[in-house]
């Protein structure tokens, strides 16, 4: 049935049934910051814990429990899904599209991460969260008491599924609905990076879901795949972990490098320096990425061959990332730069993420990695490329893309002293803690002695964290307090690229007549050579909408129901699970729904963008 | 301004140029259609036949097989007509980066004993 235009829905039930990108998009962001948060906070205890010798702060288990759920949180809870929150947002705006592919399945991915994360942390309360560290090695996993490791693997598998869909929904969004003239080379880098890094969730992430299956069957089904008195192999499960873990990282990294590309050129006032370039090292990334798993296990003992092959293919990496500091570098090279808060946290990136990199290298030597294995060393290199390239670029894209997205600009004053204690804080956090794995602190540890030279060391790493939870309380105090800004939100930043074209809101059909793309920077390239407004590709005509749907949450519900089964082994509840999310499925496939149309009176009425 | 409807019926002649694309089409088809049989039927041989032995049937009858997987995607399947590139390019590069993972974790775990 297709109707004439949507019915009037209250507002709860319209965010709840949303198929539109943006709405969903800005719901992963807020989810995103929501656990975040909570990671974060984690974070503090672990730091408080960590401050001085022999505290008795959290005691063991809770710390293995914290430290756990802080590291699984920031990787799938938070950090994913606010780089997912932009790419929803931004991505079919910036190629010209109406929405993504699917904006059934789009809705089903969000809500499944969501609900997903939400399962993990519901295990706070049922007797003790996961313990095994976020990469849950075998056996450590597959002989942690409780239920905790449970939730980890079923909120993973969730949320899992949740994030596999979206990575094909943006690929076939960014293959087939690009607008006339958008061809791939001349798709805006973020862009790029998006339609890379769904290419790297597609291959990487079966993996984990075979490893978690894995581990499932072990400790709930009385598997023994990972159990060697019946003839299993522990490290088997390593090496399922890594080929996820490895492109798992590029999967957090990638998404920055395409919002740094373009933040910088945007406050560069400059094309991007050698776009093609950029493009083909996101690809090799991309590739590389795969290829060096095994550098997470070089003590592991797979012999010298094996070490030197992965050692000699990881450093390789550092030959496209350089490409891309470099192209960064002669991009701001001779350009108008102008400081706000989202080129700072993008000029900043570059020097700490370099020092991330650099340490990646000396990691990669496997000679030397015997000595760096499993201290504080490592520590500091994963946070200064996770929070020196991801979190940075996060908080660049929050600056940037805000008022497009929530329809007011962030305070610069306030921003900038966000950023300024933001980024003290966390050289200071985290510098330090190089020095403390090269004097021997073992990671993962819930103490340590008096008298070992760790202890002014670890009290100035808390310091540092303690100012990065400040500063992360000036960036809240700011979205509140910055709500009047309510001018200037179309195109804050005389922007370049597509997105910049809509009107702020941005309409729910995104463009009233699809845009004819000319060049790259497709906006830029109008404002230079046309009269600043983008060219329409097809005349006015009623714009076909999709209707929003309340199946995914109990879709997902469904398989919330299960996983609560299988956690707890009650073979019932796994039936209705399955019998839910099975009849969600069924009833979607038969019931005809060809959403409705937006008549031209109307999109004239709400002064479309042509 | 009406809209059309996916799924209504086509109506009218095809063109020219679709009759002749279909006729090739079909063509190629049955010819394939009658490869697989033959191949089919060579596998079959293979494992029925007491004169090949077991340990090149086995190698044989995956080959025939995967060619037989090949030929069902590009000729039943259409990912060789028009608009498929980007089809291909995912599921060959997935393939490649799956065989090497696969093939690399082979040696890995099987070389070196734990």
């Amino acid at each position: 049935m297709s109707n004439s235009s949507a019915a009037q829905k209250s507002v709860v039930w319209d965010w709840l049934t949303t198929v539109d990108h943006k709405k969903i998009g800005i719901m992963y962001f807020l989810a995103g910051l929501f656990f975040f948060t909570i990671a974060g906070i984690e974070a503090m205890l672990i730091r408080i814990q960590l401050m001085f010798p022999e505290m008795a702060f959290l005691g063991e288990q809770t710390y293995n429990e914290v430290l756990t759920m802080h590291g699984t949180t920031m990787l799938f809870l938070a950090a994913m899904p606010m780089f997912f929150g932009f790419m929803n947002f931004v991505t079919p705006l910036q190629i010209g599209a109406r929405d993504v592919a699917f904006p059934f399945v789009n809705s089903l991915g969000f809500w499944l991460f969501l609900f997903g994360g939400l399962l993990l942390h519901v295990s706070y309360f049922t007797g003790g969260a996961p313990d095994a560290g976020w990469t849950a090695y075998a056996p450590l996993s597959t002989t942690s008491e409780g239920q905790g490791v449970d939730y980890y693997i079923l909120g993973l598998q969730v949320s899992g599924a949740g994030t596999l869909m979206s990575g094909i929904n943006f690929l076939v969004t960014i293959v087939n609905m690009r607008a006339p003239g958008m061809s791939m080379m001349r798709m805006p880098l973020f862009t790029w990076t998006t339609f890379v890094t769904s290419m790297l969730i597609l291959f990487a992430f079966p993996a984990l879901t075979v490893g978690l299956l894995l581990l499932m069957l072990d400790r709930t089904f009385g598997g023994a795949f990972f159990d060697i008195g019946l003839g299993g192999n522990v490290v088997i499960y390593q090496h399922l972990f890594w080929i996820f873990g490895h492109p798992e990282v590029y999967i957090l990294i990638l998404p920055a490098f395409g919002i740094f590309s373009e933040v910088i050129s945007t406050f560069a006032k400059k094309r991007l320096f050698g776009y093609s370039a950029m493009v083909f090292a996101t690809m090799i990334i991309g590739f590389l990425g795969f290829m060096v798993w095994a550098h997470h296990m070089f003590t592991v003992g797979m012999g010298p061959v094996a070490n030197a092959i992965f050692a000699v293919a990881t450093m390789a990496i550092a030959v496209p990332t350089g490409i891309k500091i470099f192209n960064w570098l002669l991009t701001l090279w001779g350009g108008r730069i102008k400081f706000t808060t989202a080129n700072l946290f993008a000029l900043a990136f570059i020097p700490s993420f370099v020092l991330g990199g650099v340490t990646g290298v000396q990691l990669a030597m496997s000679a030397a990695d015997y000595q760096f294995h499993d201290t504080y060393f490592v520590v500091a290199h994963f946070h200064y490329v996770i929070i020196g390239g991801s979190v940075f670029g996060i908080f660049a894209a929050t600056f940037y893309w805000w008022p497009k997205m929530f329809g007011y600009r962030l305070g610069e004053g306030l921003g900038k002293i966000f950023f300024w204690l933001f980024l003290i804080g966390f050289h200071l956090t985290f510098f330090i803690q190089h020095f403390l794995g090269l004097v021997g602190m073992p990671r993962r540890v819930a103490s340590y002695l008096d008298g070992q030279g760790f202890n002014e060391m670890n009290l100035i790493s808390s310091l540092g964290a303690f100012m990065m939870a400040v500063a992360f309380i000036f960036l809240v105090v700011n979205v509140i307090v910055s709500r009047k800004n309510t001018t200037n939100v179309t195109d804050p930043w005389d922007g370049r690229t597509l997105e910049w074209a809509t009107t702020t809101p941005v309409q729910e059909f995104n463009f009233a007549q699809t845009p004819l793309i000319r060049d790259l920077d497709a906006l830029w390239y109008e404002k230079m050579n046309g009269n600043g407004k983008i060219k329409a590709a097809e005349p006015l005509d009623e714009i076909h909408m999709p209707n929003g749907s309340i199946l995914p949450i109990i879709m997902s519900s469904g398989l919330v129901v299960a996983s609560f089964g299988v956690i707890y082994e009650m073979y019932l509840l796994i039936a209705l699970g399955l019998l839910i999310n099975f009849g969600c499925m069924f009833v979607r496939s038969i019931k005809e729904d060809h959403g409705y149309h937006i008549p031209v009176s109307e999109i004239k009425k709400q002064g479309g963008e042509s | 301004m009406s809209h059309v409807d996916p799924s209504a019926r086509l109506e009218g002649k095809a063109s020219r140029d679709t009759e002749r694309s279909l006729k090739r089409e079909t063509k190629a088809q049955i010819a394939s259609f009658v490869f697989m049989i033959f191949m089919t039927s060579t596998a079959f041989l293979t494992v029925a036949s007491d004169a090949i032995p077991t340990g090149f049937a086995i190698p044989f009858i995956l080959l025939l097989a995967s060619v037989q997987v090949i030929m069902q995607l590009y000729y039943f399947m259409h990912l060789n007509s028009k608009g498929n590139a980007w089809a291909n390019v995912m599921m060959w590069s997935g393939l490649f980066v799956a065989a090497m993972t696969v093939a690399s974790l082979m040696l890995l775990i099987g070389v070196t004993k734990y």
